[in-house]
Parts: C-alpha cells; sequence; structure tokens
C-alpha cells in the first residue's frame, strides 16, 4: 500500500531547501569572564576531546548576546577547533539554541500529555491573547516570547512554563495574564520555581 | 495477588527528601548510606561490586530494566584505554519526574553511586548528563560535587585507597533523543544526539570509542544501599528478579500527582487510588485509561489495575513499566486526541536519522489532525496502522517502536473512538468535557 502523495518529479520547487542562513550578526568573542569559564569547563574532557565542550560554549555565546548567530559560531569553532559547519549543525539540533533574537522573558510553555491533560493548550492560548502574539513569535516591545516546548520532566506540577531558566508551577490558564503583570513588575522572582521546596515552605 | 497489604515498606531512596537542607553535605553525612557505601566498596574489590549488584537483581531503572551487574559486567576489562560511567540523567520520557527529584534533594546519593560504579568498572571519570532544562537541579548537584571534592569523596585517593574519581555535569541543551545511550554519547562528545548503529554496544565502545557504562540516576542511586546492606536486603525488598525500591511518578487526573517510591509489590490501583499515593481521581471523575511507564508504552484499563507495578508484571499486562511515568487519565479524554498529543512530541523529538521514524511520524501526526479535526476518511483508519506498523521494528534505537505505539495502542483499544470521529466528523465527547482545544495549524 502507498501512503505518498502523488508527486511530480522534478519541477521548480522541488527539494527547495528551507534552510535559511544564519545571521552573521556583530564581530563575536567571549567576554574574559566567559573566556575562563570555557578554558575551566574543557579541562573536563580529555585533551583531544574538546569537541564535547561545545554545548557549555554555546550556552555561552547565547548569555553573552541572547542568541547565537553566524559570528558567534565562528567563534566558537575556532575555541573547540572544528569547523564553523560542526557548530551550526548542533546548534540546529538542539532546542534550547536561538538563532533568531527572543524576548527578554522566553517562556516556554510544556504542551506534552500530562500537561496537556490539565490545560497547557488554554494556557498557551491564554499567554498569547494577552499578548497579543501567536505562540513562536516576540511582542513588539521585545519583552516577550512564547514557545510551547515538549515535556519538560515536571508533570506533577501541571501546566509548567519555564521562563528562561526559571521555572513555574502549575499555572491555570485562567491566571495566565496575571502571572505576565507579575512578571513585568517583579521580572524572574515571580516564578514559583519548581522544587520539592522544604526550606520555602517551612518559611511560609 | 501477591500485594502486601498495609505495606510496611520503608521509604529508602526518597526517606529523607522532605527534610530541610537534605541536600547538604552535613545532612547526607547523617543519613544512610552517607558514603559509608563508598567506604565499604573500596575495602573490596572490584569484581565482588559486580557480583554483589547482580546478586540484587538491580534492573535499570531508566525504561529498559537491563540487569545493572550484567552491563558492568560487560564493560570490557583488558583494554588500555581508559573507562568511563555515564549517568543518564536526561529524563526526558513524558510522564517522569522521578531523577528530577533525586538530584535535587539528594544528589550527593547519585555521587556515591557514581563513586562506587567507576570503582567497580575500572572508571575514573563519570559524566552526569543532565538535560538542558534542569538548570535549578544541575547547580544543587553541582555545589554538591564541590562538597564532596572537599571532603574527599572525590578527587584523588578516596579513603587512602589510592582509588581516584571525578565527576562532572554535562548540560544537554534539549533533545528527548539524548536519552538514548548512544545517542547520549553523541551529545556526551559534542555531536548532534543521534543513535549509533549498535554492535558495538556502549560497553566495548563507547564514549570516545572506550568502554562506557551508560546507568539511570535511579539505577545508581540504588548501588550505595546495595553495597552497604547486602544483595539479599536489596532484593527482598520486592517480587522475585524486580527487587529494591522502585520510585512512581504519577500525573494527569489525579488528586495527588506526585513522585512516591513502593516495593515493585504495590499494584496499579494502589498506586493510582491508594490512600499514602496519589488518591484516586481528580474531581471525582471516573478512570478510563493509564499510560503506565511513560508515554512510550502501550495503554492500560481498569481491569489491568490489579496488576504489580513491577517490570514482569507490566509486562504480562501487556504493557511495560519503562521509566515508571503513570500518565493518568478520567473519562473526559478523548483518544484521538491522546495520540496526536503524543504523536506531535515523537515528530518534533524524532532525531531525523532513520527515515521510517523522521517522515513516518510526520505522517501519523497529520493523519491523526485529520481525524480529530472530524474531516478524517475511513481508510486513514488503517492507514495510521500501516504506517505505525511500518516504523516499528525499523529504526536504529527504540524511538521508532515508542512513536508508533501511542497510535497502535489507542488504536487497538480504542477503534470505536476514531470510527466516530469520521463517521461523525467531530470529536463525540461532549464538548464541555474536552481537556483539547480545536486543532491549531502549526
Amino acid at each position: 500500500m502507498s501512503f505518498h502523495p502523488r508527486m511530480d518529479y522534478a519541477p521548480a520547487t522541488f527539494h527547495t531547501s528551507a534552510r535559511t542562513l544564519a545571521e552573521e550578526g556583530e564581530p563575536f568573542a567571549f567576554t574574559p569572564e566567559h573566556q575562563a569559564s570555557f578554558d575551566d569547563n574543557v579541562a573536563r574532557y580529555p585533551p583531544d576531546q574538546r569537541k564535547s565542550a561545545i554545548l557549555f560554549a554555546l550556552y555561552l555565546a547565547q548569555r553573552q548576546q541572547g542568541y547565537i548567530t553566524g559570528a558567534a559560531m565562528r567563534h566558537v569553532a575556532g575555541q573547540i577547533g572544528c569547523t564553523a559547519a560542526e557548530v551550526e549543525d548542533v546548534v540546529s539540533y538542539y532546542t534550547m539554541f536561538y538563532t533568531k533574537p527572543v524576548g527578554k522573558y522566553v517562556l516556554n510553555v510544556c504542551r506534552t500529555l500530562s500537561c496537556a491533560l490539565l490545560g497547557a493548550e488554554r494556557l498557551t492560548e491564554s499567554l498569547c491573547e494577552a499578548l497579543g502574539i501567536e505562540p513562536g513569535q516576540t511582542t513588539p516591545d521585545g519583552e516577550f516570547t512564547v514557545i510551547e516546548v515538549e515535556c519538560l520532566g515536571a508533570c506533577d506540577r501541571a501546566p509548567v512554563v519555564m521562563v528562561n531558566d526559571d521555572w513555574h508551577e502549575r499555572l491555570a490558564p485562567e491566571r495566565a495574564a496575571e502571572f505576565l503583570e507579575d512578571i513585568r513588575k517583579r521580572g524572574l522572582p515571580a516564578c514559583s520555581g519548581c522544587h520539592l521546596d522544604v526550606e520555602r515552605d517551612a518559611t511560609r | 495477588m501477591s500485594a502486601q497489604p498495609g505495606t510496611a515498606f520503608e521509604p529508602v531512596l526518597t526517606r529523607h527528601v522532605r527534610e530541610a537542607n537534605s541536600f547538604a553535605l552535613d545532612s547526607y553525612l547523617k543519613q544512610s548510606p552517607g558514603y559509608e557505601g563508598l567506604r565499604k566498596a573500596l575495602t573490596q574489590r572490584p569484581g565482588e561490586i559486580i557480583e554483589q549488584v547482580k546478586a540484587s537483581g538491580l534492573r535499570g531503572r531508566g525504561g529498559a530494566g537491563f540487569p545493572t551487574g550484567l552491563k558492568w559486567q560487560f564493560v570490557l576489562k583488558d583494554t588500555p584505554k581508559p573507562k568511563y560511567i555515564a549517568c543518564n540523567a536526561d529524563e526526558s520520557e513524558p510522564g517522569t519526574f522521578k531523577d528530577h527529584v533525586l538530584m535535587e534533594r539528594n544528589p550527593h546519593l547519585l555521587i556515591e553511586g557514581c563513586a562506587i560504579g567507576c570503582y567497580a568498572i575500572g572508571a575514573r571519570v563519570a559524566y552526569i548528563y543532565i538535560r538542558g532544562e534542569f538548570l535549578h537541579v544541575q547547580e544543587i548537584l553541582e555545589k554538591a560535587i564541590e562538597e564532596a571534592y572537599h571532603a574527599g569523596y572525590l578527587g584523588k585517593n578516596i579513603f587512602g585507597s589510592g582509588f581516584d574519581c571525578d565527576v562532572y555535569v554535562h548540560r544537554g541543551a534539549g533533545a528527548y533523543e539524548a536519552g538514548e545511550e548512544t545517542a547520549l554519547i553523541e551529545s556526551l562528545e559534542g555531536k548532534r544526539a543521534q543513535p549509533r548503529i549498535k554492535p558495538p554496544f556502549p560497553a566495548v565502545e563507547g564514549l570516545y570509542q572506550c568502554p562506557t557504562a551508560v546507568n539511570n540516576v535511579e539505577t545508581l542511586c540504588n548501588v550505595p544501599f546495595i553495597v552497604l546492606n547486602g544483595a539479599e536486603w536489596f532484593a527482598a525488598l520486592g517480587p522475585e528478579k524486580n527487587g529494591g525500591p522502585k520510585l512512581y511518578c504519577i500525573s494527569g487526573h489525579v488528586e495527588r500527582p506526585g513522585v512516591y517510591e513502593a516495593s515493585m509489590h504495590t499494584t496499579l490501583r494502589e498506586l493510582v487510588f491508594g490512600e499514602q499515593y496519589a488518591r484516586g481521581m481528580a474531581g471525582g471523575r471516573a478512570f478510563k485509561a493509564i499510560i503506565p511507564g511513560g508515554s512510550s508504552v502501550p495503554i492500560l484499563l481498569d481491569k489491568d489495575l490489579d496488576t504489580p507495578a513491577s517490570f514482569d508484571g507490566v509486562q504480562k499486562a501487556g504493557s511495560l513499566l519503562g521509566s515508571a511515568g503513570l500518565i493518568v487519565m478520567d473519562d473526559s479524554v478523548c483518544m484521538v486526541w491522546l495520540a496526536m498529543n503524543l504523536l506531535h512530541f515523537y515528530r518534533h523529538e524524532s532525531c531525523g536519522k532513520c527515515t521510517p521514524c523522521r517522515e513516518g511520524g510526520d505522517w501519523l501526526y497529520k493523519l491523526l489532525q485529520r481525524v480529530e479535526s472530524g474531516e478524517g476518511r475511513e481508510k486513514d483508519i488503517d492507514l495510521l496502522f500501516g504506517v505505525a506498523s511500518n516504523i516499528v521494528g525499523k529504526t536504529l534505537c527504540a524511538f521508532g517502536d515508542a512513536a508508533a505505539t501511542p497510535v497502535l495502542t489507542t488504536l487497538n483499544l480504542f477503534r470505536h473512538e476514531f470510527e466516530a470521529h469520521v463517521r461523525e466528523g467531530r470529536c463525540t465527547l461532549p464538548a464541555e468535557w474536552r481537556t483539547s482545544r480545536p486543532v491549531l495549524a502549526h
């Protein structure tokens, strides 16, 4: 049985690659602190296996300028001792690296089953409605980006949202707008965290 | 059933997690094993440790349930190459969040397990591969490692035994596939997380082409207890071949979701409805179905719930214990929607290396989207079955089978729901029951 659609072979549109070139961006080099941090990390691996530090280097680059540009990839390639193509290969595979500018706060809404059972889809809708954007977009003021992500591994605290590197648990769709206001006011401390936070609970 | 009524089970792994500062070294030293497992291990020969782990019957807690002692025994001994432990802390299987708790609240237990593992297989470096999203957990873990170095539980000449051991944390960057053992190794080497052809298995050629044991966090956390309390003690905690304590992650429509530790005598029904566990269905709704081992395993129904939640018990009931992520669903859940939700996951996470999984996952998602939105045709149901069956067994790693499972299991148990969608041109559950929104194009 064939389930493949009928296809005209080799028309003009056939095999047009969706690949877009990375933005070149400003000239890039690690700050001295990031350079020291990288040198420290790369020492964890055997001397002939510097490539193992590539994810760490990319996190540093992303922290330094918010997203990863062509110039940053080239700099990382120089640090590792591999080709820029190898770096791009890695950047394009992992979801936590951004190749376009993102908002000051990136709301990663978990959309996989356990969170979805408790309203993650409506949560994304509420967040997007309050911000006037679609999933994947950034608000015009550059404050918020909403991204739907797959299972974050905190299914007992569904629905879960990861804001940059912080977490907020059990965010009811009805409270989405309130949560955004809270972030605007207080920044990341508005996030509840996602801990079995015995120490915090004891002080309540 | 062999379930022990009243469950006199004392938590082992999570015994202290609710105590204040349980993650700090001074708290850990007051607990068992408190690095006494490592101290004892270093007085024995590595081979003896492997024999003990084998005798305990410890099975890998990551999903496959492979005996840990055997895995260690397979690690090539006579080689000039260094050997490695790669601890799998990628925890990405939907419905699984047990390692999260262990690393956050009891990081020293994992460090001790890593050190004993290294000693047993003759390695001196362990890498803990943690998923990129767990930065808050990583910070706790790194701090604990620093404490362990300062106190002499890691580093050079531990306990004066001449054994050196380094433990490093390696942060991933968002890829479910990195949880597959060879893909994890690729990612550790700084490449895309894509699986390798096996054999050679990691025990022979793993990280940097050197012999490597890849073990789950919970697996390694059990090791110090086995060394300290003995293989018999461990085996006696559960049914035959399913010994030791087990962490269960319960999520979905239950009253009290969370991580619960129990023996593998405990039945699925006790875990879902038991007073000391998840306390039954939220809002008093009716139970519909359960996925007992993370999203990659077949669904079980109410009639299967009296099965012991052990590797063998759940397998006998027609599913797998997998990572012990129990996802519970009430009667408001549309099974076509469920399959669509999970195929969105698998489509997104497929690493793209094998064609059946990369292309098949996408086709399955599109077909499910069509059926769920009420535009499905009758032949789409057979088509779903055909595409899913053509993925199973045709990929390098188990991801392909995992991606096909949600479709095959829902078709098998809830085919009437698919047929109703096609016949009625819409989802047949009352609209107000729907947890899902209308399908959005994306």
